[in-house]
């Protein structure tokens, strides 16, 4: 743990970065909600243009993709491989974690590294999950959070899906500092970004009728897709100040009409 | 004179009717016990339904009748069709009210298997504006157990719910969002949007 945490200079890099991103930032943190709602899309033209390529890539390749996984390899082997994608974000969570001052979060995300990692053989059995630890999960979307960043505008980011401003960079800083691929030598490195993307496979198939649903089924699945992700992640987030018309305490007796 | 004392006789008894509502009232308001109540017998009956191995169709209409038994639907119809209400017909939102009912029952009914072998379990609840949250968490097989968070009130005259979040997603806001791209992609056309609705979900 040492190696992912001081020796290379995990946590420096995530500094650095993560001032920068602050910086570039800033100008987002006074953003308003531009709509009743609680969505600011000013992108929303282009925003729409890459959610029809999201959505060719979805019909043409992740669901036909994720229908073969989930039909020619077995569900042991399936659920392994998410294992091993999880206990690589591990270190991530657990510089996140520190980041954000969530030292409870900290030391479960390090020790469940360090035990499924040794125990669990490389992260294939999640032995810390069957002995009933809880599971923490964190990403530098919601370190900015907890630094006082404001959401910013939705982006929808090809391949990736809906996002905001902030979670974007989140993400960016995430995959540039991630301490195990800074670590390992190839082709090591590269096992966590394929069970990544496996991973992403089998959670296709396994959320199958909710995904289909929103893109398969809905009058317009960029306005549903763009509702459900600002909702569920500010609700992950527990961040209650940007969403108004969204609030969950908003009374339908009041003005039944009312936008 | 025969009229004049049956009006004094009505006057009276309104007044006594009206004392009583007014009495009774703060027994009758909604209470968390209540809200508790209404929410577990809900799910109560949902997971009889579940374990019933009943045809799905069979299924989704033992969805609907709970749905309007325990759910306030003509304020969860309007909301849906939000401002475009304004100018429906009173026919025009009974039908949307009916169309609504029953796709809604489709849609959700549909997901009824994913629950087979799952569980909900109230937790907590919590005062807001127009009643209760009862808060409660959904174990399904082989998921991570998530929030569903059902909203209580007494306002239609009967405890009923009258939304539901499910990790933090507005279940109503969702389908008003949905029924305004349906109206959107109609050119705004209720009727079209109406008769569109019975077969969607």
């Amino acid at each position: 743990m040492n190696s992912f945490l001081g020796s290379n200079g995990a946590i420096a890099r995530y500094l650095a970065l993560g001032a920068l991103m602050v910086l570039t930032a800033c100008g987002t943190a006074q953003d308003t909600v531009s709509r009743a709602d609680g969505i600011h899309d000013p992108y929303e033209p282009t925003n729409r243009r890459i959610h029809a390529f999201n959505k060719a890539l979805d019909t043409n390749l992740l669901r036909p993709g994720s229908k073969r996984y989930a039909r020619f390899v077995p569900v042991e082997f399936r659920t392994s491989i998410s294992n091993v994608s999880e206990n690589f974000s591990m270190p991530s969570v657990a510089v996140n974690s520190l980041l954000q001052g969530d030292l409870r979060s900290f030391g479960l995300s390090t020790a469940r590294f360090a035990v499924n990692s040794t125990l669990g053989i490389g992260g294939i059995i999640d032995v810390y999950s069957e002995f009933g630890v809880e599971e923490v999960d964190t990403d530098f979307g919601e370190t900015l959070y907890v630094w006082g960043v404001g959401e910013g505008t939705y982006v929808e980011l090809p391949v990736f899906g809906p996002s905001t401003r902030r979670d974007a960079l989140g993400r960016v800083v995430d995959i540039v500092t991630n301490p195990l691929s800074n670590t390992l030598d190839s082709p090591e490195k590269y096992y966590g970004t394929a069970a990544a993307y496996l991973t992403r496979l089998n959670d296709r198939d396994r959320f199958s009728s909710t995904i289909d649903s929103i893109l398969y089924d809905s009058a317009d699945s960029y306005a549903q897709a763009r509702l459900i992700y600002l909702q569920n992640r500010r609700f992950e987030l527990g961040d209650e100040t940007a969403s108004s018309g969204s609030d969950p305490y908003t009374d339908p007796y009041e003005d039944p009409y009312a936008q | 004179m025969r009229s004049n004392i049956t009006r004094r006789g009505f006057l009276a008894a309104t007044t006594a009717a009206s004392a009583f509502v007014a009495l009774a009232r703060p027994v009758l308001a909604l209470t968390e016990a209540g809200a508790r109540a209404l929410i577990n017998t809900v799910v109560t009956e949902i997971n009889r339904v579940i374990s019933s191995g009943k045809s799905e169709a069979a299924m989704i209409r033992d969805f609907e009748t709970i749905f309007v038994r325990y759910g306030d639907v003509p304020i969860m119809a309007q909301y849906v069709l939000g401002n475009d209400g304004r100018r429906a017909t009173a026919a025009q939102k009974r039908a949307f009210q009916e169309a609504f009912q029953g796709y809604i029952s489709r849609k959700y009914g549909k997901r009824f298997r994913e629950f087979i072998g799952g569980k909900i379990e109230v937790e907590k609840a919590r005062q807001i504006n127009a009643g209760y949250e009862i808060i409660s968490t959904a174990y399904l097989r082989g998921e991570a157990p998530f929030e569903v968070t059902f909203l209580v009130s007494d306002k239609s005259g009967r405890d009923l719910f009258f939304n539901l979040f499910i990790e933090g997603v507005n279940v109503l806001l969702t389908e008003r969002t949905e029924i305004g791209a349906m109206l959107d992609r109609r050119g705004g056309d209720i009727d079209q949007m109406i008769a569109d609705l019975r077969r969607a979900g």
